[in-house]
């Protein structure tokens, strides 16, 4: 009988191990960012409402900022739309947008079309600075600090929910006033 | 008659294969002007993930996203960068989970450890068992060598 208890132990042992990797295993659609706690990646983009003023990562410095990666090509993207505007009307923070591999006339009739819940706009028409974002799948937001590090990334959809649990608390974690 | 049905069968299987052939092709960049160059491309996108279809290479995703890293890597070993230099760009930007091929780190060094060391542990206990079944069969023999029964 007790030749058996050892192994018999370490195969539960083992499995308890297995089900529980299992279980914990994280979305594999959902990767994380190398970018978090870094500096937000330097780009100039041309802006979509106004050509004589480009957009540049200087803009996200100084207060905090939502980044949306986005695109009129992009279904989730029409289902997040709402969320933006709602997050707009908070007024918390700015959302600057970055229009990924899209055509401008496009992106404008969208806009005419749903209301426009961002400040600035980039456009990025061969994708390189969504590149450098480590972007794989629109929509993706990004939290900037007012230094302009990357804190917090969420992959699809942003919705309300999402925004509440996990954008805002990290801005009001932050100390002094405007920081 | 006859013939001429076999032909035009064959004919048409050769066709299918070569249009077989062109769908495999999705990556439609003209190929460096340096031959080492294009061998080194073609590794490397061969070893890098598309992050989009996660189980396809850079090379054989048809996926947008996937032709923007494609000419990236291009340009970069164009301007001169070594693999692990454009590795590096694209571990910066997706993580670790682009390289088909993890790097050992001290994370992941246990992982890389363990098939030794659990050959060790069995190499062991199996050591253990044979020792003592041998002490087992020594003893049984030293009590028939000892005192015979009948």
């Amino acid at each position: 009988m007790n030749r058996f208890l050892l192994p018999l132990a370490a195969f539960a042992v083992l499995l308890v191990v297995l089900v529980v990797g299992l279980k914990r295993a994280p979305d594999k659609s959902i990767l994380p960012s190398p970018l978090i706690g870094k500096p937000v990646p330097q780009f100039t983009l041309p802006n979509l409402f106004d050509s004589s003023k480009p957009l540049s990562s200087e803009a996200l410095k100084g207060h905090w900022s939502l980044v949306n990666v986005w695109g009129t090509w992009c279904v989730e993207c029409r289902a997040e739309h709402e969320t933006l505007l709602q997050i707009k009307q908070q007024a918390r923070v700015p959302i600057i947008g970055i229009d990924w591999k899209d055509q401008d006339e496009d992106a404008m009739s969208w806009l005419a079309q749903l209301g426009n819940p961002y400040e600035r706009i980039g456009t990025d028409h061969d994708g390189r600075v969504a590149i450098d974002w480590g972007v794989y799948g629109a929509p993706e937001s990004f939290l900037i600090s007012p230094a302009g590090t990357v804190v917090y990334k969420h992959i699809g959809a942003l919705t309300l929910q999402v925004w509440q649990q996990e954008f805002l608390p990290r801005i009001s974690a932050a100390p002094g006033p405007g920081a | 008659m006859r013939r001429a049905g076999w032909v035009g069968a064959l004919a048409l299987l050769c066709a299918g294969l070569l249009w077989a052939r062109l769908a495999v092709a999705v990556d439609t960049t003209p190929p460096l002007p340096d031959p080492q160059l294009q061998q080194r491309y073609y590794e490397l996108t061969h070893e890098l993930r598309c992050m989009q279809c996660q189980s396809e290479a850079l090379a054989d995703s048809q996926v947008s996203l996937a032709a923007d890293l494609r000419l990236q890597v291009r340009e970069l070993l164009l301007a001169g960068q070594s693999d692990d230099q454009i590795r590096d760009h694209m571990v910066a930007r997706y993580g670790e989970f682009i390289l088909f091929r993890p790097r050992m780190t001290w994370r992941n060094a246990w992982l890389w450890a363990a098939p030794s060391l659990l050959m060790l542990v069995g190499g062991w206990v199996a050591w253990r068992i044979l020792r003592a079944r041998s002490r087992l069969v020594d003893d049984e023999s030293g009590a028939d060598g000892d005192a015979p029964e009948t």
